[in-house]
C-alpha cells in the first residue's frame, strides 16, 4: 500500500501517484528539510538566522522544522541560532487595529512557545527606514565560503574523544545557549516601536496611489524585503530563511517572467539569494508542495494563523500574480507533475558571473529590488532628448562615444526614478500616481544616486561660453 | 439515512463561511446515500456566504483546495464518488494565496 514501508494503509498521495502512510510521510517530510540544508551548505554552525514567518502554512511549517532540527540529540543536528520576524501588513491590507492586534497576539503565543527571540515589525515602520538599507553590504568573509571550510567547521563539532579532551568545558551546546541568552537580554523581545495612526494613513496613501493590484503586490513584496533586511542587519543576523514552497516558487517564476524580471529569475527563485551581500536569503522549503505542507500541518497540529492580505478573495484575473496562480494550480490538478517540472527547470538557472570591469559600482543595482540593472545607461540620452524637445532648449552636445548625455539641462523638481530602476520596477512605479508617497529613504537614496551620477558626468559637461566656440560633434 | 458530519475549513477557506472554521451539519434525509458531489452542491446552496466560485468550480472544488476525509486524502477514497458515512469528518484546506 504505502510506497515506502509497503505495509501500512495510505493516507496521502503526493507528486504523481506516490501514496504514503502517516509515519512514512512524517519521516519523509522531516528528512527533506535537513537534506535541503545539508545539500546547500550555506548555513554555518553558530550563525544567526532570521526566520521570516508570515503566519501562513509554509512559514509555520518551516518554523516547526527548525525546532525539530535543532532539538535532535543526534551529532548531526542543525546548529544555528534562530530568530523570528513577523511583519504586520494590516495597515496596507485595510485591517482594523483590533484585527491586527488579535492576529499579532495569536502569533506571539506561537512564537513564545518556541523560546526563540522574535521581532514583530509593522509595515508602517518602512516609512522610517534609513536609506542605507538600499546599499548592498559586503559579505562577512572576503571570499565565498567553500565546501571544505564548511566541512571543517562542522567536523570539529562532532564529539570525538580527541575533541572532548581538547575542549572539555566549552561544548557547543553551552556556547549556543549562551549566545541566545545574550541576545535575549540585550534587546527587548517582541514589539518594536509603536506606530501612530498618521503612519498608517501615510502607508494607506502610498498603496492607494498604486493603480493596479499587480503593482501593489510587487511594491508590498519589495517593502517587505527591505524591512526584513533592515531587521537582519541591525540585529546581527547573517541569513534569512523564507518559507517559499515549491508551488509558490513555480508560480513566482512564471509571474516574474510576466512582470519583466526575467534577468533575476535565478536569485528570485533559487535556494540562496545573495543580492544584498552581507545578508543571504535562503529558501529551505522550496522542495515542498503546498499539498504536502497543508497535510503535514493538519496531521501534526502545526499552529498557523491565516491573515487575510491584499489579495484575499481577489478574482482570478485581478493581477498577473493571481492569474498565474490560477493557471498553474488548474494545470496541476490535471497534470500533477506541472509544479515539479517548473521547479526542476528553475533549479537549472544559475546567475552568470558578471564580467569583471571597473564600472560595476553601486549605481549598477536597481534602487528598489537591488538586482543588477538590466537597462543600459545609454537610454538616459533618449530621455534627455525627450526632455529637451519638450522644453524647447536644444541639446548642447551629444557625444555618442562616451554614451553620456551632456546637456546641461536642469533636473526637474521631482526626482526622476526611472533611470535608477530595473525594467520591472519601472513598470511598478509607472502605475503609481503620486511618487512622493514613497517612503523617504527611497526618495533620498534616489536623489543621492542621481547627484552621484551627475558628478561623474560633470567633467564632460561643457561650459556655456565654450559651446559657441566649439563646432558641434558628430553633426548631431 | 441522516448523516451527522463535522466540517473543518482551513487555510483561508473559512473566510467564505463567515470566518467560522468548524461546522457540524446534519444532512437532510434521502433514499440514496450522500456522496461528495451532492455534499458540495449542498454546501454551496446552504453554507457558503459569499463568492461561491472561490470554493466550488463546476462539479468539484476549486483547484488548490485540499480535501481530507477522516484525515485521508480524498483522492484515495474516490474523490467525488465517495459515499459519506455517519460521523465522517471532512476537511477543506485552501492552499491558495488569497484564501
Amino acid at each position: 500500500k504505502c510506497v515506502k514501508c509497503k505495509e501500512n494503509t495510505t493516507v496521502l498521495i503526493i507528486r504523481a501517484g506516490d501514496a504514503f502512510c502517516r509515519g512514512c510521510f512524517k519521516e519523509y517530510f522531516i528528512h527533506k528539510f535537513r537534506a535541503m540544508l545539508g545539500k546547500n551548505r550555506v548555513i554555518f554552525p553558530g550563525e544567526k538566522v532570521l526566520l521570516a514567518v508570515s503566519g501562513g502554512p509554509a512559514s509555520s511549517s518551516m518554523l516547526s522544522q527548525v525546532q525539530e532540527g535543532l532539538s535532535r540529540d543526534a551529532p548531526k543536528k542543525l546548529r544555528f541560532v534562530p530568530g523570528i520576524i513577523y511583519i504586520d501588513e494590516g495597515g496596507a491590507s485595510g485591517q482594523s487595529m483590533e484585527e491586527r492586534k488579535r492576529a499579532v497576539a495569536q502569533l506571539e503565543s506561537v512564537f513564545r512557545a518556541t523560546n526563540y527571540h522574535y521581532h514583530i515589525v509593522h509595515l508602517e515602520q518602512v516609512l522610517s527606514l534609513p536609506s542605507s538599507v538600499l546599499e548592498a553590504g559586503s559579505s562577512a568573509t572576503g571570499k565565498p565560503p567553500t565546501g571544505s571550510s564548511y566541512k571543517a567547521a562542522v567536523d570539529h563539532l562532532i564529539p570525538t574523544r580527541k575533541n572532548q579532551n581538547q575542549h572539555p568545558d566549552l561544548s557547543v551546546e553551552n556556547a549556543q545557549s549562551h549566545l541566545s541568552n545574550l541576545s535575549m537580554q540585550e534587546v527587548q523581545n517582541g514589539v518594536t516601536s509603536p506606530i501612530t495612526p498618521e503612519h498608517t494613513q501615510a502607508l494607506k496613501r502610498l498603496f492607494a496611489s498604486v493603480r493596479t493590484p499587480t503593482a501593489k503586490e510587487d511594491l508590498l513584496h519589495t517593502l517587505r524585503q527591505h524591512l526584513i533586511l533592515h531587521t537582519a542587519r541591525t540585529q546581527g543576523y547573517t541569513k534569512v530563511m523564507m518559507g517559499d514552497s515549491c508551488s509558490r516558487l513555480a508560480i513566482k517564476l512564471l509571474s516574474n517572467i510576466s512582470l519583466g524580471r526575467g534577468a533575476s529569475l535565478a536569485t528570485d527563485t533559487g535556494f540562496s539569494d545573495p543580492r544584498h551581500g552581507d545578508v543571504v536569503i535562503v529558501r529551505p522549503m522550496r522542495d515542498y508542495s503546498s499539498k504536502e505542507i497543508a497535510y503535514y500541518n493538519r496531521m501534526f497540529d502545526i499552529p498557523s494563523v491565516f491573515i487575510p492580505g491584499l489579495d484575499s478573495k481577489a478574482q482570478d484575473k485581478a493581477s498577473i500574480q493571481r492569474l498565474t496562480e490560477s493557471f498553474v494550480t488548474k494545470l496541476q490538478t490535471d497534470f500533477p507533475s506541472t509544479v515539479s517540472t517548473i521547479y526542476r527547470t528553475s533549479e537549472k538557472l544559475h546567475t552568470a558571473c558578471p564580467p569583471q570591469n571597473t564600472n560595476t559600482q553601486l549605481s549598477a543595482k536597481c534602487l528598489l529590488c537591488v538586482c543588477a540593472l538590466d537597462t543600459k545607461l545609454g537610454e538616459s540620452h533618449c530621455q534627455c532628448t525627450k526632455m529637451a524637445s519638450h522644453h524647447g532648449n536644444g541639446l548642447y552636445s551629444l557625444n555618442k562615444n562616451t554614451q553620456y548625455c551632456v546637456c546641461s539641462f536642469r533636473e526637474p523638481e521631482t526626482v526622476d526614478l526611472k533611470s535608477l530602476l530595473c525594467y520591472s520596477c519601472r513598470l511598478t512605479i509607472k502605475d503609481m500616481t503620486a511618487l512622493d508617497a514613497l517612503p523617504q529613504y527611497i526618495l533620498s537614496e534616489a536623489e543621492r544616486r542621481r547627484s552621484q551620477m551627475r558628478e561623474e558626468i560633470s567633467e564632460f559637461l561643457l561650459d556655456e561660453e565654450e559651446d559657441e566656440a566649439i563646432p558641434r560633434v558628430n553633426g548631431s | 439515512m441522516v448523516s451527522l458530519l463535522s466540517l473543518y475549513l482551513g487555510g483561508g477557506a473559512e473566510l467564505l463561511f463567515g470566518s467560522v472554521k468548524e461546522h457540524h451539519v446534519t444532512l437532510p434525509n434521502q433514499s440514496e446515500p450522500w456522496d461528495m458531489k451532492q455534499l458540495l452542491v449542498w454546501i454551496r446552496g446552504n453554507m457558503l456566504k459569499e463568492r461561491p466560485e472561490l470554493f466550488v468550480q463546476g462539479d468539484t472544488v476549486r483547484p488548490g483546495i485540499l480535501v481530507l476525509i477522516n484525515d485521508a486524502d480524498w483522492e484515495l477514497m474516490g474523490e467525488l464518488e465517495y459515499e459519506l458515512q455517519d460521523k465522517d469528518n471532512v476537511v477543506f484546506i485552501s492552499t491558495l494565496h488569497g484564501g
